[in-house]
């Protein structure tokens, strides 16, 4: 019998400029991903510098226990996922309000202006957010204190204060976010068709009877898709944000400490891998199941839209 | 939007006046909010250590003092440095990472290219489930020996998968036919590339390289990792800020560095000038660029 050759091996030959093409970009992604990947196997050994990645002993599910019983698997999961859920609420709803409200006003410039200020801070850093944080917050000089001051009023320490850190976290990834979600959901409420609030303006009725019977459905698989998203998300803290707005904080770690930032803080200051690594796979693990589980979702919902 | 056209000759409804009332006034309360912090940083900036120590940071300042940008520029060098930094790591990732990204996009956008689904799916999977930050973190420093290295300022944000399927997408919506024309008249695919692929996506590429710039000129995260306290001549904009706002030492030190006696650096101010600085390019080249980064938003949005 003769050999056929694969078909890939074919196709490799066949394409041989496009896959030369696509192998610089392959490479940059084995690199920073598909090989570090294959370092998850660190969650179950005992790290040494000498042994590296994949010489160091095995040590079963020590890193895990060691982590669970540590108390912060919970504290941070918890906090994880409370505050993406508040994040996902308070900014869609915000979001899709702000993109309604502009859609139907007529002002030109004052549209364009209130869109473009809202829009602004999505491209500053964390960094210079952590700047504004601590020019509104900081204790002896912040603008804050110094207009409770200015009304003879006691300043705030803020920075001790666990209660008002979630509020703060929450107002803060509104005000960075809002502006994007509006110019997304602005788009999709100019892509509704114009003839249904022509006829329901000839059969007379009003701005919230339209908003409510034709802008919110027309929007709604957008907004259902993107929820939905979002929940395949859910494990996963914005990072940067934690760690500039509440600058690691040791008062109020309890309620500002996401996975992200225990896995960093632990990584850079007391060099512990074994735990940090099953911490992320711990992390990864889930976030790809609810990935998975998000999709499923939108899937019946909204087959074009699935992911994969 | 149309909304206002349609409604002429008809008389205003009670609702529409609510309407807009409430529009007028939701609209510019989140905007000042927004506003807001820029304007506090923006006359922190211009007050005067005193006042600042005596009535803290005010959004109207009683004295306004250039003090802190004179300071700024008497010891100029770590922050240049800090600029050069940045400008070099944003104009070399944002020219290789559209260049990887598009050629990956072009070749994923090709109907003829069997394997574009398995492809898509091998970079989209990326974006899907990770190894973590700690086995990522070892294997630059201890293999890849990134420590202390331009590259890990370039390469762990050089080709966003999103970007490459924003990109993508883009490219198929060039008219298949004018592919097709292409090969008759006996171009390859890297001629095809170059001649029709680049050229129909400009705004597309305009997009996405605007994005892939923000991403680098913003960045702090792999100079925080990757950069060793005693290389400050290789940290970005960004990180330099974070250590100058963080440290409570490290205005004072830049100063004695450049032979200035720390009770003469006006401290507060000083922090919120570095802010500025840092920040301005991207305010000042904002209202020009606004308009693709709301393309890259919108093509993100409706899935093509």
């Amino acid at each position: 019998m003769k050999k056929k050759t694969h078909p890939f091996l074919k196709d490799l030959k066949k394409n041989r400029t496009k896959w030369l093409m696509i192998l610089p970009a392959a490479i940059v992604v084995i690199l920073m991903c598909y090989i570090p990947m294959a370092g998850i196997v660190l969650a179950f050994k005992e790290f040494n510098y000498h042994g590296g990645i994949f010489g160091s002993p095995w040590v079963g599910l020590k890193n895990f226990t060691y982590f669970f019983q540590s108390g912060k698997a919970w504290t941070t999961t918890r906090n994880t996922i409370l505050y993406n859920m508040a994040f996902l609420c308070v900014n869609t709803l915000l979001q899709i309000t702000c993109a309604i409200l502009l859609s139907e006003l007529a002002g030109k410039y004052f549209k364009r202006i209130t869109q473009s200020v809202m829009f602004l801070p999505y491209f500053i850093s964390w960094v210079v957010v952590g700047a504004f944080i601590y020019n509104l917050f900081n204790y002896e000089f912040g603008a804050v204190n110094g207009f409770l001051k200015s009304l003879g009023m006691e300043p705030v320490d803020i920075y001790s204060n666990k209660a008002a850190w979630p509020l703060i976290l929450i107002v803060v990834s509104a005000f960075k976010n809002v502006g994007y979600g509006t110019v997304m959901y602005l788009a999709s409420i100019v892509g509704i068709d114009g003839e249904m609030f022509e006829a329901a303006d000839l059969d007379g009725a009003t701005m919230w009877q339209k908003i409510r019977y034709i802008t919110l459905p027309c929007i709604r698989p957008t907004v259902v898709i993107l929820f939905l998203m979002a929940i395949g998300t859910i494990m996963k803290g914005d990072f940067q944000m934690f760690w500039q707005v509440t600058g690691n904080n040791p008062m109020v770690l309890d309620v500002t400490d996401v996975i992200d930032t225990y896995v960093t803080r632990s990584l850079l200051n007391l060099q512990e891998f074994g735990m940090t690594s099953a911490a992320g796979l711990y992390q990864s693990g889930l976030s790809f199941i609810l990935v998975l589980i998000a999709n499923y979702a939108v899937k019946k919902v909204e087959p074009d839209y699935a992911l994969f | 939007m149309t909304g206002s056209k349609r409604r002429s000759g008809k008389p205003i409804g009670r609702d529409r006046i609510v309407f807009n009332i409430l529009s007028y006034v939701i609209l510019t309360v989140l905007s000042a909010a927004c506003l807001l912090p820029f304007l506090l940083v923006l006359s922190g900036s211009v007050s005067e250590q005193y006042a600042i120590q005596l009535h803290g940071y005010r959004l109207i300042p009683k004295t306004i003092s250039f003090e802190a940008y004179k300071m700024l520029f008497r010891i100029p060098e770590e922050l240049l440095q800090a600029y050069g930094v940045t400008i070099f790591v944003t104009v070399t990732g944002t020219f290789l990472g559209l260049w990887l990204t598009s050629m990956a996009a072009y070749v994923l956008s090709s109907r003829d290219f069997r394997y574009r689904y398995q492809v898509s799916f091998f970079f989209y999977f990326t974006s899907i489930f990770g190894g973590g930050l700690v086995p990522w973190y070892i294997f630059n420093t201890k293999y890849l020996h990134f420590h202390n290295s331009v590259i890990a300022l370039i390469l762990p944000i050089l080709v966003n998968v999103t970007y490459l399927l924003i990109l993508k997408s883009y490219m198929m919506s060039i008219p298949e036919a004018l592919y097709e024309s292409a090969k008759l008249d006996g171009a390859g695919d890297l001629r095809t590339y170059l001649n029709i692929a680049l050229p129909l996506s400009k705004a597309g590429l305009a997009t996405v390289g605007l994005f892939i710039a923000l991403n680098y000129w913003n960045d702090w995260y792999n100079a925080m990792l990757f950069l060793d306290e005693g290389r400050r001549d290789m940290y970005p904009l960004q990180y330099f800020l974070n250590n100058i706002l963080t440290k409570a030492q490290a205005m004072n030190a830049a100063a004695a560095r450049s032979g200035i006696p720390a009770s003469d650096v006006p401290s507060e101010p000083m922090k919120l000038a570095m802010t500025v600085v840092a920040t301005g390019p991207i305010i000042l080249l904002y209202p020009f660029l606004q308009k693709y980064f709301v393309k890259g938003v919108t093509i993100g949005a409706v899935k093509g």
